[in-house]
């Protein structure tokens, strides 16, 4: 793809569903499905992806070359029909970029004086 | 599930191929993990609320994507964009222009409430379809017709505006008070005049004299002005839209119908409007105003004998001439579309064989036939919005050129707008456009096997795309001989009508009208001292070698018809007793250059105490003395009055130069009664000058000495007589320049095409035009071998577009005067002009393939 050339910061900032669908893979290869489980229970169910923004990021993440379609099954417990996602280097470095500028607005942000302050209830 | 997938037929087909399998799959866990009240239904608008936008959204994705590949494959090939981007921009901006132009002046709805229930009432006779009607008569119309809710009259003339710096001509209509609830129009301000009680020596002004001459002061309401030399109150003013009864009117006042004006149903002046009742057909109305008119037949025998009343919707008001002008503009511009569209199918079947290795690797990496269509689909839709903008952006410059063509009768604007209407117009143009010349080529670009593509053979592929292109060819030269065969006719025509003697020499005539309110010159003498006193001066002055009143110009004033007849000879019908009446002074026909054949001018001695006397038209004497009896001396009686023949003119066409014109009669002012024969009273001062001299360069002196008489006669429509005479075949130049430019424009497209055809088989054809070369054939061969298939197509094109041009012409035929729609020469020179471009399109690919080297030829394989 040609957007292997681009550099990693080309992307940022990286739409929210994006993000979250890197970090689901950042351990595990994994299908659709459990990816919005995975993003469900890391928020708290806070963040509710649909099957159709979900099937839209991805194709957009595999066109991008963020993430790849595993062709060989890791184990044999796993559903053979179902598809499964994994995390390219690129992909990767994308999300290391992407956590650079967030940590990044925070510093700037804790520079200012400027504290998270409470959780809210 | 059933729904969900159907809903999932909002993606993209590639889309869905991918990833259908997996949506439904989560969708099923999704929702099995839903529960409590109506959770089906919650599932249901859940999967809507997810699924719309993101296929919107993958739509979006697929068509940006799309649109950088275009943009880059574009950029790699410049001059094919280019190319493209003109040729649709030629196609959409002349659509464009002329759609707007025939929108205006035949679709559009009128700007009056209910516009398709406002009817026109017209007298016809046999000899005449369209005439006005005498005020008695629209009286009794009125009373006894049953289909009408209102009914109004009006008519024109201009008038004398005084009081606000320089005396001012206005073109005034004089209106009964329904007018404006019969068309349903309000005023912006102020009110309109009412019947009861009766608003006399009020007017009520067009937006257009508002704003010139008051200055758009919303105070005008109240204020007098002079009108005539009459004080009159302006009343209201009207919205920009309103024009009635024609495009130029600009201020409205009360026609003041006494009962004088009921009594001579031969006076002739009024223009009637009415408003059709609810549910009453205009079949219905046609009917019943039958029944009226054989009513008023009966009654009076003597006025209204074959007198019948048409009626006409106003929006049929327009000529039949000029609609034509319109839809011959519609043909030219469609048939460039068509043009257009099979040029640029051509470009992208050429374009779809360069590119189909490149078409054949994506498809072997996976990309499905949907999405190939799709991709080179953008494209073209791509080129033809750029194309689209550019022609919108070309129609909008060209509109004001068109302005000419829109017929001043009508109670219309005179220039076409672009608007939303045409704005849509124009969008739907380009989406055809883009798909037409868009999806065959994709669909074929994209069909063949990929093995086929990236093997070296696709001959049959090619063969067949050939065999398209070389059909698109034919009509691309069809449609340009069309074209040509239409605009020679009707350059044959103008030839024809500018070599028509008019019946008088137009230049070195200024022709200045000064309009003589009729209330202040309703006594003859009074008039006739004005024109012997402001001719005595005109002639005085240096350069003038002659000067003269008359009541209208020829060209200008084309009606003014009255009834002349022979005692002894049996009683003709209307039409042939007809003659075009007109008074002049002295000089009239020396100052217009028209030959007196026999006899005397009209002198100055020709008074009321004199006998009655007229110079008349060769065209009349022949009429009613035929076979070279001598007609001084003879006596005719016109308007109750015995008059004898002084002299004989050559005959003008003062109806114009594409319709006959009555006999005339000429009479000199003097010789008839006060308030008379009134609206023919001499208006118009007519002066020759030498032939060192300008006309123009006259107007400050005349000016001066009008003044001198009447201070308060201003100079109205000051122009050289060769305006109007230029101003007769205006609409004709000009529709003929713009059918012309098409028709050059399409030559060279065809051209074009021909030419990239030819290209395009001579570089597929290398190997063997070289293999020939290396087994002797000569290079004038190989030349001819190339020509001949370009000549071929044109010829096949030309043959076709001949019988089509034939047909075409056939239906414009009330266009073309004195010219056949058969014309020979026409057609032959047609169809030879297109050979030859078809040749200068042919010979540069036939020269280059004679000079293909054997050896690179046979190499490069």
């Amino acid at each position: 793809m040609a957007t292997d050339r681009e550099l990693p910061e080309s992307l940022l900032p990286l739409p929210p569903a994006t993000f979250h669908i890197l970090l689901a893979l950042a351990d595990v290869e994994r299908h659709g499905y459990a990816i919005l489980q995975d993003v469900e229970q890391r928020t708290g169910g806070e963040l509710k992806l649909g099957a159709g923004t979900l099937y839209r990021s991805i194709a957009r993440m595999v066109e991008q070359g963020l993430i790849a379609e595993v062709t060989r099954r890791r184990s044999l417990g796993d559903d053979e029909r179902r598809r499964y996602y994994r995390l390219t280097p690129f992909g990767t470095a994308v999300a290391r970029a992407e956590m650079r500028r967030l940590a990044q607005l925070v510093r700037l942000a804790r520079a200012r004086g400027l504290t998270p302050g409470p959780e809210p209830a | 599930m059933r729904f969900y997938r159907w809903l999932l037929r909002l993606y993209p087909e590639g889309f869905r191929a991918e990833y259908g399998e997996e949506l439904c799959r989560v969708h099923a866990e999704r929702a099995a993990l839903t529960t409590g009240p109506a959770a089906p239904l919650r599932n249901t608008l859940a999967a809507v609320a997810d699924v719309l936008p993101n296929a919107i959204a993958v739509h979006l994705d697929i068509l940006r994507q799309d649109l950088r590949v275009a943009v880059r494959s574009l950029r790699r090939t410049p001059g094919f964009a280019l190319t493209a981007i003109l040729v649709v921009a030629l196609g959409v901006g002349a659509n464009t222009a002329v759609f707007s132009l025939a929108d205006f002046v035949l679709v559009r709805p009128l700007p009056f409430r209910d516009p398709g229930r406002i009817v026109k009432l017209w007298q016809s006779t046999p000899a005449y379809s369209r005439n006005e009607c005498s005020p008695a008569n629209m009286r009794d119309w009125g009373t006894l017709s049953s289909s009408f809710s209102g009914l109004a009259a009006t008519t024109t003339r201009p008038a004398n505006l005084v009081g606000m710096g320089e005396p001012r001509e206005v073109q005034l209509a004089l209106a009964t008070p329904e007018l404006f609830g019969v068309l349903g129009v309000r005023p912006v301000r102020g009110r309109v005049f009412s019947a009861d009680p009766v608003d006399e020596a009020s007017i009520v002004l067009s937006d257009g004299l508002w704003r010139s001459q008051f200055g758009a002061d919303p105070a005008v309401i109240g204020r007098a002005v002079r009108l005539n030399g009459v004080p009159y109150t302006v009343l209201g003013v009207m919205p920009a839209s309103f024009r009635y009864p024609h495009s130029t009117i600009e201020a409205w006042a009360p026609l003041a119908l006494g009962p004088e004006n009921f009594e001579d149903r031969d006076d002739t002046y009024l223009e009637v409007v009415a408003r059709l009742r609810p549910r009453v057909s205009i079949a219905r109305a046609r009917l019943d105003m039958d029944r009226v008119s054989a009513q008023l037949e009966r009654q009076y025998p003597a006025t209204n004998k074959d007198l019948r009343v048409r009626v006409v919707a106003i929006r049929e008001e327009v000529g039949g001439s000029s609609r034509l002008l319109v839809l011959a503009l519609c043909g030219a511009a469609l048939c460039i579309l068509v043009l257009a569209c099979a040029n640029l199918a051509s470009l992208f079947l050429a374009r779809g064989l360069y590119r189909g290795h490149e078409l054949a690797v994506r498809s072997a990496l996976g990309a499905g036939r949907e999405r190939l269509v799709r991709q080179l689909v953008t494209e073209s839709l791509g080129l033809a919005v750029a194309g689209g903008v550019v022609g919108v952006i070309a129609a909008a410059a060209g509109l004001p050129l068109l302005s000419r063509l829109v017929p001043e009768g009508l109670p219309l604007a005179g220039q076409a707008t672009l608007d939303l209407r045409v704005l849509g117009f124009a969008t739907l143009l380009v989406l055809a456009t883009g798909l037409a010349f868009g999806l065959g080529p994709a669909l074929s670009a994209s069909s063949p096997s990929p093995r086929d593509a990236l093997g070296t053979g696709s001959r049959s592929t090619r063969a067949g795309t050939h065999r398209i292109r070389a059909t698109l060819i034919v009509v691309e030269v069809a449609a340009s001989v069309v074209l040509l065969v239409a605009s020679g006719l009707l350059i044959r025509t103008m030839l024809r009508l500018q070599a028509l003697d008019p019946g008088f020499v137009s230049d070195h005539v200024l022709a200045v009208r000064t309009p003589l309110p009729r209330d202040l010159y309703l006594i003859t003498q009074r008039r006739v001292q004005f024109y012997d006193r402001v001719l005595e001066q005109v002639r005085a002055l240096p350069g003038v070698t002659s000067a003269a009143y008359v009541t209208g110009l020829p060209m200008s004033m084309r009606g003014g018809i009255w009834s002349a007849t022979v005692a002894g000879e049996p009683p003709a019908d209307a039409g042939a007793s007809a003659v075009g009446l007109r008074f002049a002074t002295p000089q009239y026909f020396a100052t217009l250059g028209i030959p007196l054949r026999r006899g005397r001018d009209l002198a100055a001695s020709d008074t009321r105490t004199a006998p009655n006397v007229a110079v008349v038209s060769e065209s009349f004497v022949r009429r009613h003395w035929p076979g070279g009896q001598d007609p001084l001396g003879r006596t005719f009686k016109l308007a109750d009055m015995e008059r004898a023949v002084v002299g004989v003119v050559g005959d003008v066409r003062v109806r114009g130069l594409e319709q006959s014109s009555e006999p005339q009669v000429y009479l000199p002012p003097a010789q008839v009664a006060d308030s008379s024969i009134i609206g023919y009273t001499p208006k118009e001062l007519v002066v020759r000058t030498s032939a060192a001299l300008d006309p123009m360069s006259l107007v400050p002196g005349i000016r001066r000495i009008v003044r001198a008489v009447d201070p308060d006669q201003p100079l109205a429509r000051v122009r050289p007589l060769d305006d109007i005479v230029h101003d007769e075949t205006a609409p004709r130049s000009t529709q003929l320049r713009l059918l012309g430019a098409l028709a050059l424009l399409a030559l060279l497209i065809a051209g074009l095409g021909i030419h990239g055809l030819l290209t395009f088989t001579v570089s597929m054809r290398e190997r063997e035009l070289g293999i020939r070369r290396a087994l002797g054939a000569e290079a004038g061969g190989i030349v001819g071998l190339v020509m001949r298939e370009g000549l071929v197509l044109a010829a096949v094109g030309t043959a076709s577009g001949i019988l089509l041009g034939y047909a075409a012409a056939r239906g414009m035929g009330a266009l073309l005067v004195g010219v056949r729609p058969e014309d020979p020469l026409t057609l032959i020179a047609a169809g030879m002009l297109c050979l030859v471009t078809a040749a200068a399109g042919s010979l540069l690919p036939a020269l280059r393939a004679a000079r293909i080297d054997p050896m690179t030829a046979l190499r490069s394989e």
